[in-house]
């Protein structure tokens, strides 16, 4: 090879750095806000990934076109790859984490439940709010051990008691639970894990058994698994899947011939990405989910007046408008946006940096009526965060797939038995601090 | 017992379709040398391009067709572009091109087919039908069946044709071989035509059981263990591997599982074939390398 | 047809680097600019984002290449277990930090590579029975087998909820590491060192005969080497060397870490370092580690500056994927020793300048 050529290349290279280094620094006040997303287009995880964002972005285009903004400070964003990868993830985190064209980064959206783990301590070093809508470790919750981790709306922990207290509700009340057999059929992951704790507490509670049946990485057979499931007989199924897991488990549920309509699907294998490639056996799969599909909500009607109709969307299938993740895109902005909006009330409407996002998070209230004007009842459950409480919510809707989209199967929001679990997360978020040397925020300075 | 049966013939049954993945990979490695990581990025591949047509109208042998021509032409392209140049290169050389050549072959399939996930229906019922105290689908049938007719073909293909007879000479020895005439680059293509084939085969089969995803690529790391088990070389090693490792994954992850915490046959197969290679160390029904000094 | 792979490692790797070394007078002075640039200029001048980001990640990798050169490079003996030992290396190292807390954090990382270097001549026991490609695809059994232990059993991760590892402490000689520029400093130092044994160890009798062994083990056994050990002592040292790169990538880099961050994609990467730089070349790991880290990053800079906002934004990532597949192929065609070969022969050109 001549050598040339190969020395050009470099030299290109280096050039090439020489101009991303060579940041243009922006001294001058900075009028519009900030919003990092990372995100992962390319990977196993692409096609569930890509509707989030495009909910997200709707939603804040919808903002800065319409309302002029959050008080008149436009949003703007960009993305940054994570391929759903760790290590791309913090380095995504470390290359926005010091904000852009003079605007602090007022909350950071990880997108993905390892990334988030990761970066736990690290925002609390660099006072940057990471909020994980409906992943992330459960214990966070408690913000006076975790002050930057607010994973929002529904822990993993409220999604299997919600599950649990959807399956009392078909089975005609909790005390029906007694003797009934659940088999968690889980991604074997962190993720995946994370609701054993709560279910074998749950299980003592109310006198189910709780089996726990694990499926390795990722998951596209699982013939051993329901073969056991089979012969084991339970009355229920909740199946934590991931990516692929989710449809080659309905697929194989469909094969053993157990009913589908007993499979209760989690938070992450509840999307129409999950189902459609599963095909017609599908058909009356349940999931929990506290993003409900459906493009009826007021906001979607304002989002395809002022944004899809005028070719503004970020969506590229426009079948996926109001589908479970884009609404949890939307769900993501809607929440993100009203944080930014209560800590301006305290700290003036300009651009939010981490610190003060903080504060509004911990004060967001988002009341019936607060919802109402923003055109997300039924979307969005009311949200109240306190420092003690960085979750809020913690009620899902059940909804059941008829073949063609998703319908609400359950009464309404199915609330889970917080009052139950917090001790039990407290005493967990207690341990972690003691580990790590950690002294308590009191819960009154604000 | 008969809970012991069944799971065997699911894992069997499982082990088919890991075999399917894996004649690719034994087709690749016979002619060219290769251990050919790209074969899970050319199912991919495979099935994306059929759904896409099959969802723009074409009917199914239309679309397998073209798929089919598309597949031979991709094959043909990676053997003159990148092969072909690093011929003689050591084997693991080889293997690191063809890992740079998934990323490519995956980037292109989604820029241009898109990064959704399609259904694929091939209109074959994978709903248990009751044969005595085992339960099978039509769709395991449909899958033995085929594995069954490829192996057929692709042994009469190496051992009766002028085709299996120039390659085996290739393969013993390619300056002799090319001496008496026999054509390398028309032959490399053929055989790469024919693994582009079986890969959309695997991709139909495998996308009409798990949607068609990016993660049909995954299904390499399941033909791996069935490959050393095989051995590289053989296409009915390739068969019997997948029969061992479905079998051995099903029984460890419902036997071994419950001991040692579950999850036990993401590694229960690769240490099945390290046994297996130390007592053979070159795979069942591969051919022993000949060293001289 | 080849049929033995790796073992045939052609005898020019070994000349590619020596050439390198004839550049003596020049490459004393390049590596003496080098540790005042990396040791003096970096900390004062990088960010957060350089060094936690972008230099200690390289660093480490160009560690974990390292160590995989030494068995593979060296000693012809092609692994993809590296991910394991780099996960050995980091569990280890965790257990040992917090289960003998009185001991100082290089006598701890050290602890944690050894038990990494025993793993791994367990797992190149193999190697004296199986050569080439079967022997790679042993080392698989390793990597999955130990990624599921560690993600299995909680005692290796204190009972963590999220069987995730974080560092109790990173303190040295009293001064907290915990700050970019600590993490960095400790990472630059532990690669400086190995790099430095290393070196040396290449050059000295075992060296050689892991070079003997690579070439030819059957001739080698004949005049006397002994095979065996020779073949055990390089996975010891490689994945010790990985183990010591695991550990920093867990305390140094990441700070928590799980057992999926050292999955195959890992010990891929760390292959891809070792021949894209150059098997059996120090310096050609370094190399290789800018081309696997750097690259996508600096892909990803100046895509988004480019090209940012006008093209879809998932096209685009596809693209750089495409890209960086075929810088890949393109690297292995035309210059199939490695980045190494290539500085080789810069510098000898550089040299006839001189010279002249």
């Amino acid at each position: 090879m001549s050598l040339r050529k190969p020395w050009q290349a470099v030299a290109l290279a280096v050039f090439a750095l020489s101009l991303t280094a060579s940041q243009p620094a922006p001294a001058q006040e900075a009028k519009n806000q900030y919003v990092p997303l990372a995100t992962y287009r390319v990977g196993a995880y692409a096609s569930s990934g890509i509707p989030v964002w495009a909910g997200a972005i709707d939603y804040f285009r919808y903002v800065n076109e319409v309302e002029g903004g959050i008080n008149g400070v436009k949003l703007f964003w960009d993305e940054c790859e994570t391929n759903w990868d760790v290590e791309k993830g913090v380095e995504c985190y470390e290359r926005v984490k010091a904000g852009k064209d003079g605007s602090p980064v007022p909350i950071f959206l990880p997108h993905g439940d390892p990334i988030s783990k990761a970066l736990t301590e690290k925002s609390v070093a660099d006072k940057i709010p990471l909020v994980t809508l409906a992943y992330g470790r459960t214990e966070t919750i408690d913000g006076r051990v975790f002050p930057y981790s607010f994973p929002v709306v529904f822990s993993f922990w409220s999604e299997a008691s919600s599950v649990i207290n959807f399956i009392a509700e078909k089975q005609g009340g909790k005390d029906k639970l007694k003797g009934l057999k659940i088999v968690t059929l889980y991604h074997d992951s962190p993720y995946g894990k994370e609701t054993q704790t709560p279910l074998a507490h749950l299980a003592k509670t109310y006198g189910f058994e709780d089996i726990q049946v694990p499926v390795p990485h990722p998951g596209n057979d699982q013939s051993a698994q329901w073969a056991k499931i089979r012969q084991l007989k339970p009355d229920w199924v909740f199946l934590r899947g991931w990516g692929v897991m989710t449809p080659v488990a309905i697929k194989t549920a469909a094969k053993v011939g157990f009913p589908v309509d007993r499979v209760i699907g989690g938070i992450w294998s509840g999307s129409e990405e999950d189902v459609r490639p599963a095909g017609a056996v599908a058909k009356g799969y349940l999931a929990i989910t506290p993003f409900p599909a459906g493009a009826d909500f007021e906001i979607h009607k304002k989002l395809k007046e002022h944004i899809l109709d005028k070719g503004l969307s970020d969506l590229k299938d426009l079948k996926s408008f109001g589908s479970v993740y884009y609404n949890s895109g939307v769900n993501e902005a809607i929440i993100t946006v009203e944080a930014i909006r209560t800590a301006q009330k305290k700290f003036g409407a300009r651009p939010i940096n981490g610190e003060e996002a903080q504060w509004g998070l911990e004060n967001l209230n988002l009341d019936d009526a607060r919802l109402q004007e923003i055109g997300a009842v039924g979307l969005q459950q009311p949200l109240k965060l306190s420092i003690k409480d960085h979750e809020g919510g913690g009620a899902g809707k059940v909804l059941q797939w008829d073949g063609a989209k998703w319908n609400v199967a359950s009464d309404g929001w199915v609330r889970s038995d917080r009052e139950l679990l917090l001790p039990l997360i407290y005493e967990r978020a207690a341990a972690y601090a003691k580990e790590k040397g950690i002294t308590l925020r009191s819960e009154a300075v604000n | 017992m008969s809970f012991f049966v069944e799971t065997l013939v699911g894992g069997l049954l499982a082990g088919v379709m890991y075999s399917l993945v894996a004649i690719g990979f034994v087709l690749i490695y016979k002619a060219s040398g290769v251990f050919n990581f790209a074969q899970g990025a050319m199912v991919l591949c495979a099935a994306l391009t059929f759904v896409t047509l099959t969802e723009n109208g074409l009917s199914f042998w239309l679309a397998f067709l073209v798929s089919l021509a598309i597949m031979i032409m991709i094959g043909i392209a990676v053997e003159r572009l990148v092969l072909r140049p690093l011929v003689n290169q050591p084997q693991i050389t080889l293997f690191m091109a063809t890992l740079g050549l998934s990323f490519v072959i995956e980037g292109l399939s989604q820029i241009i087919m898109g990064a959704s996930v399609h259904e694929l229906d091939l209109g074959i019922l994978d709903v248990p039908v009751e044969f005595g105290p085992i339960q099978l689908s039509q769709f395991d049938l449909v899958a033995a069946a085929t594995a069954g007719l490829l192996v057929a073909v692709l042994s009469l293909l190496f051992s009766k044709t002028r085709i299996g007879i120039s390659l085996r000479a290739i393969a013993d020895d390619p300056q002799a071989a090319l001496s008496v005439g026999i054509r390398l680059q028309v032959l490399m293509r053929i055989v790469w035509g024919v693994a582009g084939f079986v890969a959309l085969v695997a991709g139909l089969l495998w996308g009409a059981r798990q949607g068609v995803q990016f993660s049909l690529t995954f299904v390499v790391l399941k033909a791996l263990p069935v490959l050393i088990i095989g051995g590289f070389t053989s296409i009915a090693g390739a068969i019997v591997g997948g029969l061992i490792v479905g079998a051995g994954d099903s029984l460890a992850e419902i036997y071994l599982g419950p001991l040692l915490g579950g999850s036990v046959s993401t590694w229960f197969a690769y240490v099945l074939a390290v046994v297996f290679l130390l007592a053979r160390p070159a795979g069942l029904f591969g051919e022993r390398a000949i060293e001289r000094v | 047809m080849s049929s033995s792979a790796v073992s045939e490692a052609p005898a020019e790797f070994a000349a590619s680097s020596a050439t390198f070394l004839h550049a003596k007078p020049l490459a004393a002075i390049f590596t003496g600019a080098l540790i005042v640039a990396f040791f003096g200029l970096v900390p004062l001048l990088g960010n957060d984002y350089w060094l936690g980001a972008i230099l200690i990640p390289f660093l480490i990798m160009s560690l974990a290449g390292l160590g995989l050169n030494i068995t593979m490079g060296y000693a012809g003996q092609a692994s993809l277990g590296t991910g394991a030992f780099m996960a050995v290396g980091a569990y280890a190292t965790y257990n040992v930090l917090l289960r003998l807390p009185e001991l100082p954090l290089p006598v701890s990382l050290l602890a944690g590579g050894l038990i990494a270097g025993l793993v791994g001549v367990i797992v190149g026991l193999p190697s004296l029975r199986i050569k080439g490609f079967y022997l790679v695809a042993t080392t698989l059994a390793a990597q999955f087998f130990l990624e599921w232990m560690f993600n299995q059993y909680g005692w290796f991760s204190n009972y963590s909820t999220s069987t995730s590892i974080s560092a109790p402490r990173l303190v040295l000689f009293g001064q907290d590491l915990n700050t970019p520029v600590g993490r960095y400093l400790l990472t630059l130092t532990t690669v400086s060192v190995v790099a430095l044994v290393a070196w040396k160890l290449v050059r000295s009798q075992t060296g050689r005969s892991w070079m003997a062994i690579r070439d030819m083990d059957t001739a080698a056994a004949i005049v006397g080497i002994p095979v065996a050990q020779g073949k055990l002592s390089a996975f010891f040292i490689g994945a010790l060397i990985c183990g010591l790169a695991g550990a920093l990538w867990a305390f140094a880099y990441l700070g928590t870490v799980d057992a999926r961050s050292f999955n195959l994609d890992r010990s891929f990467q760390v292959m891809f370092i070792v021949i894209i730089g150059g098997l059996g070349s120090l310096i050609g790991n370094v190399l290789g580690a800018a081309f696997i880290t750097l690259l996508p990053i600096l892909i990803d800079h100046v895509a988004d500056r480019l090209f940012g906002g006008a093209i879809d934004a998932g096209q685009l990532e596809n693209f750089q994927k495409v890209l960086f597949g075929a810088l890949i192929i393109w690297f292995l065609i035309k210059e199939p020793h490695g980045l190494a070969a290539l500085l080789g022969r810069l510098l000898r050109r550089l040299q006839a300048i001189a010279s002249r």
